[in-house]
């Protein structure tokens, strides 16, 4: 029960945002809102291509995981008026 | 948890605080011995018929009490150093816990896989049932598994507060806008507390913070209760 090979994640099943050597340190912020906007990106390119969003669930399981919830929905909120400050 | 008449640190749940309760043990004997040697020669020296007044140089006692404050600096500088390495370790975390310090509360967020969310706010005096602790005990306690690292992410959404938790070694300032990471692992089961540690208000020191550790299992039960 305490092997490692027992301690690690089934392969595949999502458990949490593994590190990042992008954010080493401990402010994180960056982390999040990166991923928030790789996933609006990825999900705009895939659509103007006809091609399927799967790929972009990486980046929005990870600000999912990362972001606090208020901070996610105030961006989407700020999208959905125009207001967004970031370029997705 | 802190106890009455208490001297030192609580006992440590973690490796790291482990690590820093011995370094500070170490620490803190070479403080006393040093200020015991100190104390005494100044004692000798007040306590002497005996005078010297014609003293032009000591080559031999300036070189030994050159090299031996060195020498005792590194032997503390080296395990320092140490501990701070460690402590920025990579380390893959198991499971990530957002909390966000509010005006006066704090709110954790379990969002890997549901969006598990509450409030924790401090049970008022009046309401303890006995055996309880006076401004420690929370409605809500943050469960987590014990023995694996938890990423535990720190915000705030108003002013700035500070998440500490003593015998994890813990303390992160909670900062509006800015995301602080801290990596936590327990050694053992058990109800952990702490308080808020950066003044925030009429209720700053009425919002404490008590993490619960428990098996996997347990811990996946509440998660599903919680939902």
């Amino acid at each position: 029960m305490l092997s490692v090979e027992a301690q690690k994640p089934p392969k595949g099943k999502w458990t949490t945002p593994p590190f990042d050597p992008r954010f080493p340190n401990q402010n994180q912020t960056r982390n999040c809102y990166q991923n928030f906007l790789d996933y609006h990106r990825c999900v705009k390119a895939m659509n103007r291509r006809g091609k399927s969003t799967q790929p972009c669930e990486y980046y929005f399981r990870v600000y999912h995981s990362l972001c606090p919830i208020s901070w996610v929905q105030r961006w989407n909120q700020q999208i959905q008026d125009g207001t967004f400050a970031g370029k997705i | 948890m802190a106890y009455p008449y208490q001297l030192g640190f609580q006992d440590a749940t973690s490796p790291i605080m482990e690590e820093l309760l011995h370094f500070h043990d170490h620490t803190l004997m070479i403080v006393f011995l040093i200020s015991t040697l100190v104390l005494y020669l100044i004692s000798l020296m007040l306590t002497t018929k005996l005078t010297h007044t014609s003293t032009m140089d000591a080559q031999e006692v300036e070189t030994i009490w050159t090299i031996l404050p060195a020498i005792i600096l590194i032997m503390i500088a080296l395990p320092s150093l140490r501990i701070l390495y460690m402590m920025d370790e990579v380390n893959n975390p198991a499971l990530t816990v957002k909390t966000m310090g509010h005006q006066w509360y704090w709110s954790y967020e379990y969002t890997d896989y549901e969006e598990l969310n509450f409030d924790s706010y401090m049970t008022p005096t009046t309401d303890l049932k006995p055996g309880e602790l006076r401004l420690l005990e929370v409605d809500n306690r943050v469960v987590l598994p014990m023995e694996m690292p938890v990423r535990m992410l720190i915000s705030s959404e108003d002013v700035l507060h500070s998440w500490a938790v003593p015998s994890l070694g813990l303390k992160t300032d909670a900062i509006p806008g800015r995301l602080n990471q801290a990596i936590l692992t327990s050694s053992r089961p058990g109800l952990f507390y702490g308080q808020c540690s950066e003044i925030c208000g009429s209720n700053h020191s009425f919002m404490p913070i008590v993490i619960e550790m428990v098996p996997l299992k347990t811990f996946e039960n509440w998660c599903s209760s919680m939902l």
